[in-house]
């Protein structure tokens, strides 16, 4: 049984003008212990996403409709009350900056130890034992120290550790992290991003990961699905990604990398941006953008489920198999 | 605390402060006379100057009021009522105020519009005619005794419920503010319930402009009492506050007795002026756009 199985997710926001959709259709499968990556430009719907795993969209955000299967359990009917025992215990979220994920006016100790408490019945002792444990975990030098310390007494490198250590504290089978390293300097990411994958594998927990950074993704994950406008348009094994990505969309991403352009070279773009999901295109929701642009394109929706082999999958009408599209015309 | 000693208004201020409110918290003390004890009052005592007047009476330092009572005695219990009555409302305003606008701020919607509503309903009825209405109200009601022996709780009941709002709005403020910084989804991730966000991660991160506002309302609500009681609706004359020991001597004061009114008047200008300067100074010190570190 997969730990978390998303079925067709839909999540609304409520205007005046009707009901925006900024998540369509999201399926994916994710094993124990797999990480998988979201990847797409700002405003593709992954914190979104995100989110909505935790069922924590804030008005006038809703899930309209579809599943969240965590532990053979659907969430998306569960009370708060349920809801709460779940986060922070079952899934925990590591969010983008350390500057602003901890509480400035309350200690590293106290914050660890309050969300102990929230879950489970310690003692006072316990619990400080059981967090100076995990940020020894996290390689952080004197624990004991950095225990009784405020956050801005603390590099953003070390909060970042501390965030992780606090995302750890209960053995959650799940973490979602949004972006965990975009706010700190480069020669620090691929440290958290490597203390991050060991923990996650020492302790048999799966990572969705949520990044535009394509680099870190191929180093990190199993699996990587790549949003646009609210839909997954390509998933598969990362290493097919990035290799052998098909939808124009994704190989435009990794053109994008500075490391595919030749030095004094212009960098290559993807012309264009993110339509508001107020203001969709008909059709595919990237026709306008697309180099490769089918007549198929502008008024029919390309599903999900075109295969390409074993798991790479592709929402586009180039590979639309002939027999189906000329039935359909 | 480093500029504080530079800063010698909000020194003075605070000296002051604390000579008065150290003089009227232990007035049963040091007060040479007790002014609620009627046994030991004169009337033939009463309307004498204070002693630097020729015609003062060394037993009075300050003089005596219209019955008598010694005026440094009546002001130092007189202190402790005002403050009393200031600190109580403040306190009462601040628990309705801050419950407000945490959970308008919080939950916004449709709560946020109803309590926001609310408030202004409230605002648009000042302080003191809601305050003289009620008061008038209950006078007539259950009549002058009983009155008189529950004045203090109705003063802090009336002005903690007209000023809540004060409170409430800067509360709401700050929430909506705070509650969008990535401290508090963290604090939802982890499946802390809503008040718990609220009082422990949300309230200590804006308790600054609360420091600031209680000032000036501790100021303001004394000020209230004051003219409540100088309009007759306050603290009887048996019990009497700064307010209404300058009302009792308003009335003699065209006969040439002028201390009775000027003296408490000075007191209470002393008292809120010091209680807004290190508001002030407080306001500076807490906003780190214009504190400039030294």
């Amino acid at each position: 049984m997969a730990l978390l199985e998303i079925n067709h997710l839909e999540v609304r926001f409520a205007s005046k003008t009707g009901d925006v959709r900024v998540l369509q259709d999201l399926c994916f499968q994710l094993e124990k212990g797999e990480r998988v990556a979201i990847v797409g430009e700002s405003g593709a719907g992954k914190s979104i996403a995100a989110f909505a795993i935790l069922k924590l969209i804030s008005r006038p955000g809703f899930i309209h409709r579809g599943e969240i299967v965590f532990e053979g359990q659907d969430i998306v009917p569960l009370s708060g009350r349920a809801m709460r025992h779940l986060r922070g215990n079952r899934i925990s979220m590591i969010f983008q900056d350390p500057m602003t994920t901890l509480n400035p006016v309350l200690t590293i100790g106290t914050q660890m130890v309050e969300s102990l408490h929230a879950h489970r019945s310690l003692s006072k002792k316990q619990a400080r034992d059981i967090a100076i444990d995990k940020l020894q975990q996290v390689q952080i030098a004197s624990p004991e120290k950095r225990f009784d310390q405020y956050p801005h007494e603390i590099s953003g490198g070390m909060r970042q550790r501390i965030v992780i250590a606090i995302a750890l504290l209960l053995n959650p089978s799940l973490i979602i992290a949004d972006e965990p390293t975009t706010a700190l300097d480069v020669t620090i990411q691929a440290q958290i991003m490597e203390l991050l994958m060991t923990l996650c594998e020492s302790q048999q927990c799966s990572l969705i990961l949520i990044s535009h950074d394509l680099g870190v993704v191929a180093n990190t994950t199993h699996k990587t699905m790549v949003m646009y406008a609210g839909r997954i348009i390509e998933m598969g094994p990362t290493s097919a990604i990035i290799h052998d990505a098909q939808h124009p969309y994704t190989q435009g991403l990794i053109r994008a990398l500075p490391a595919s352009s030749q030095p004094g070279q212009r960098l290559n773009q993807i012309p264009g941006s993110m339509p508001s999901p107020q203001h969709l295109p008909s059709g595919c929701a990237f026709h306008p953008r697309c180099g490769e642009v089918l007549q198929a394109c502008s008024h029919a929706l390309p599903s999900c489920t075109y295969r390409l082999n074993g798991k790479h999958r592709v929402a586009c009408h180039l590979f639309t198999p002939p027999l189906i599209s000329s039935g359909n015309n | 605390m480093f500029d504080f000693k530079h800063d010698k208004v909000a020194i003075l201020s605070l000296i002051v402060l604390l000579l008065i409110g150290g003089a009227s918290l232990m007035a049963p003390w040091i007060a040479p006379y007790d002014p609620y004890d009627l046994s030991a009052i004169d009337i033939m005592d009463s309307e004498i100057p204070p002693v630097w007047d020729q015609a003062g009476d060394p037993r009075f330092l300050l003089g005596t009021d219209d019955q008598g009572r010694d005026l440094l005695s009546t002001m130092l219990y007189g202190t402790r009522i005002s403050l009393m009555i200031g600190l109580g409302a403040v306190l009462l305003q601040a628990l309705l105020g801050i419950a407000m606008g945490l959970l308008a701020g919080y939950f916004g919607g449709r709560l946020d519009t109803l309590l926001m509503r609310l408030a202004d309903v409230q605002l648009s009825f000042s302080t003191l005619m809601l305050a003289i209405i009620v008061l008038a109200l209950f006078q007539v009601a259950f009549g002058a005794a009983l009155y008189g022996e529950l004045a203090l709780f109705m003063l802090i009941l009336v002005i903690g419920i007209a000023e809540w709002p004060q409170y409430a709005r800067t509360l709401r403020a700050s929430v909506l503010a705070e509650k969008n910084l990535e401290y508090v989804d963290a604090a939802r991730v982890m499946g802390y319930p809503a008040w718990r966000i609220m009082l422990r991660h949300i309230l200590p991160n804006v308790a600054s402009p609360l420091l600031v506002i209680s000032t000036v309302q501790v100021a303001n609500a004394i000020v209230s009492e004051a003219a409540l009681s100088f309009l007759g609706l306050g603290m009887p004359a048996a019990t009497p506050s700064l307010g209404s020991l300058m009302s009792s001597g308003f009335e003699y004061i065209f006969s040439g007795v002028w201390w009775i009114t000027l003296i408490p008047s000075v007191l209470l200008i002393a008292l809120i002026l010091s209680i807004n300067l290190l508001g002030d100074w407080l306001r500076d010190r807490l906003n780190p756009k214009r504190y400039q570190g030294t």
